[in-house]
């Protein structure tokens, strides 16, 4: 029984050290590996309407229950927040990719914890290829 | 049996530290869902122009009117966003904290401030109509600083009031979608 104690003693504590040792080090802190975030976190669309995709995005958001933050055109970014008892934020942004479609990426971050479960994400993006009428790619 | 205890609150302990640590997305925060095309017919209305840009200024002006400072916009996208702070002390809670106390259980929180936020969306609909949707939210802080509530704003009545503004505002009909 003791051992046990123990050993739950030493768990404990290196779970309260797991959460936090400075809280500095979150400020370049990345998730898992970045190629692998990257991968979940964007597709491809066959498109090359730039603002037309930005426009679907917002509609999609709004779709989705979130208060839009901010858009800007030049940039191709658009972040919102959703409440519903929880505090959800994404920031999307779009690019071009090559010369014939285009890219999108969405980031979550659920209260104060980045969303890196794909699930999330693969259904912002089959909300998003409903709104577009174009199947999302993933990409390498 | 000292011991068994302690091994059982610390098992608790420890696995409520855990979960605390480790917070998760619920299932379905980005799944469409039957209520969000409800919610969307509720938020947007279709004005018969194909002038956006008179629709969102109409729109800003309309937030003004009801005291929301812009926060935001880009009109190459239709997106305004505005804010405005509030009180919000109910006078249930009031009378609910007034008895707690009165029956000795101290000082009972109760919701004393929110920012309500609005994002307005415009959208070119064919080459005659133009359509608009609103989305409000709030959260709301009680009398020791806290959240207390965060929570999307689904009132039918709100977002009737917020049309008939603004139809007013641009001499136009807002058609339900």
């Amino acid at each position: 029984m003791k051992k046990i104690f123990a050993v739950l003693a030493v768990f404990l504590s290196l779970s309260l050290t797991a959460c936090q040792t400075s809280s500095m080090n979150k400020v370049m802190e990345t998730d898992s590996s970045q190629v692998q975030m990257r991968q979940i976190q964007s597709r491809a669309f066959s498109t090359t309407n730039r603002k037309g995709t930005l426009r679907t995005i917002i509609a999609t958001l709004q779709d989705l229950g979130f208060v839009i933050d901010k858009a800007d055109d030049e940039l191709g970014t658009v972040s919102g927040t959703k409440l519903d008892g929880y505090s959800l934020r994404m920031t999307v942004t779009v690019r071009p990719r090559g010369k014939t479609q285009t890219l999108v990426r969405a980031n979550a971050t659920y209260n104060v914890t980045p969303v890196s479960d794909p699930q999330p994400y693969q259904q912002f993006f089959a909300a998003l290829e409903k709104a577009m009428f174009l199947t999302a790619q993933e990409v390498d | 049996m000292l011991y068994k205890l302690h091994t059982i609150a610390l098992l608790i302990y420890s696995v409520f530290i855990v979960s605390a640590c480790v917070q998760t997305i619920p299932k379905d925060a980005l799944q469409l869902s039957q209520e969000s095309m409800q919610l969307r017919q509720l938020q947007t209305r279709a004005f018969s122009t194909n002038n956006e840009k008179k629709l969102l200024v109409a729109g800003a002006g309309v937030l003004q009117d009801l005291g929301y400072n812009i926060d935001e916009s880009e009109t190459q996208l239709g997106v305004i966003v505005g804010s405005k702070d509030r009180d919000a002390t109910e006078a249930g809670q009031v009378a609910a904290a007034v008895l707690v106390a009165a029956l000795g259980g101290g000082a009972m929180p109760i919701d004393k401030n929110q920012k309500i936020r609005a994002s307005i969306v415009t959208r070119p609909s064919g080459k005659k109509q133009t359509n608009l949707r609103i989305t409000l939210q709030r959260v709301v802080w009680n009398t020791q600083g806290q959240i207390s509530k965060t929570q999307s704003i689904e009132d039918p009545l709100i977002y009737q009031e917020f049309f008939s503004k603004l139809s007013n505002a641009v001499f136009l009909e807002a058609q339900e979608i």
